[in-house]
């Protein structure tokens, strides 16, 4: 695991971002073995406290859970990849609308935008920035 | 998370020198099993605060209370003080170093002395004399964290040295400090990419405290990381 902290927000926020991440994407899959806290915290470079504060936050989502003598693994539940999912597919949808509205324009507009951009991407074509 | 008790009170603290105030009345208590950050310029009265704590400075005020002690010869056996001065005979070995180290502690732990050494790549048949100022800064580090000292002190130990030997300190850190045992206090200069390490962070300006608390909740509260928060107070 790799996060490249902005440290303008909590780091512990941060970690469970990238597990969220690595959830929906797949990347880990339901009943996947996490690192144990320290050897994150080593491989990171963060403070041991910071990662046990995230993995605790992190069992109380139900993301992850903790079996004794055995090691954290993420949550045998599919429904977790799914809510998480919604979770963050709101999150990026409410800042996408903050965004836009601010231009100005109308819903029917950036509905037209929206749906010619997926289309385009659909081609191949690589989202700016992205 | 309720830690039952401080493993560092310091209240109303000063220290006058003869020609500078270093202190003029520092309150601080650190909970245990945290590492805190003692931030400030050079100057700002960070190692006199150290040293105060360790024994090796009479304060002219105020009071200080180590695992609940004040200082004194027993106190100074469970606190492992690195300090930014060379310590080292120059002429010894690696191996003769840490061999010459251990006579002085009852906590050391000889069987740790091989991993760390290893973890922070360094030959122990080098010479002192031969090293360079990065690899004697993960040496002082060895040599600290070799011990079972529940106050871990290191006074700037990122000053002056190479970012890989900084990368390493960092992670040795991480990987060796024992949070349910041990509590840790590094001051430095230049908070850079090490403030991930910290629990907590005083900023120490001119002998007075003036901003103190857990990491963590002051990039909540001023939405900044503590570098950047650390560059706006000492502008």
């Amino acid at each position: 695991m790799n996060i490249d902290f902005t440290t303008s927000t909590p780091i512990y926020l941060q970690i469970i971002e990238e597990f969220k991440r690595q959830i929906v994407t797949g990347l880990l899959k339901p009943g996947d073995k996490v690192p144990s806290q320290r050897d994150l915290a080593a491989q990171i470079k963060v403070n041991a406290n910071t990662v046990q504060r995230a993995y605790r936050e992190m069992e109380i989502l139900g993301l992850v859970e903790t079996l004794r003598g055995q090691g954290t693994f993420v949550c045998q539940s599919d429904q977790i990849v799914e809510e998480t999912k919604s979770e963050m597919l709101t999150n990026l949808v409410d800042e996408f609308v903050r965004s836009v509205r601010a231009l100005g324009l109308s819903q029917e507009a950036i509905m037209e935008v929206l749906k010619s951009r997926f289309a385009d991407l659909e081609d191949g074509d690589e989202v700016n920035g992205q | 998370m309720s830690k039952a008790s401080n493993a560092l009170v310091v209240s109303g603290l000063r220290k006058k020198y003869p020609k500078v105030e270093a202190l003029k009345g520092v309150d601080l208590s650190l909970p245990q099993g945290e590492i805190w950050g003692l931030l400030g310029p050079n100057g700002s009265g960070k190692s006199t605060l150290l040293k105060c704590v360790v024994g090796l400075v009479n304060p002219d005020g105020g009071e200080i209370s180590v695992l609940g002690q004040a200082p004194s010869r027993l106190t100074k056996a469970q606190i492992a003080f690195v300090p930014e001065v060379e310590n080292l005979y120059r002429w010894m070995t690696i191996r003769q170093a840490i061999d010459f180290t251990a006579t002085f502690y009852d906590d050391w732990q000889e069987d740790r002395v091989e991993e760390l050494l290893g973890f922070m790549r360094l030959d122990p048949t080098k010479k002192v004399s031969s090293l360079s100022k990065g690899m004697r800064a993960r040496l002082k580090l060895i040599l600290a964290l070799a011990r079972k000292a529940p106050l871990i002190l290191l006074d700037e130990p990122f000053s002056g040295i190479d970012p890989a030997s900084r990368d390493r300190i960092v992670e040795g850190i991480v990987r060796q400090f024992k949070s349910e045992e041990q509590t840790m206090i590094i001051s430095t200069h230049a908070v850079g990419d090490t403030e991930q390490l910290f629990d907590g962070v005083v900023f120490l300006d001119e002998g007075t405290i003036n901003l103190k608390g857990n990491a963590e909740d002051l990039r909540t509260q001023y939405g900044r990381s503590i570098n950047d928060l650390f560059k706006e107070v000492f502008a």
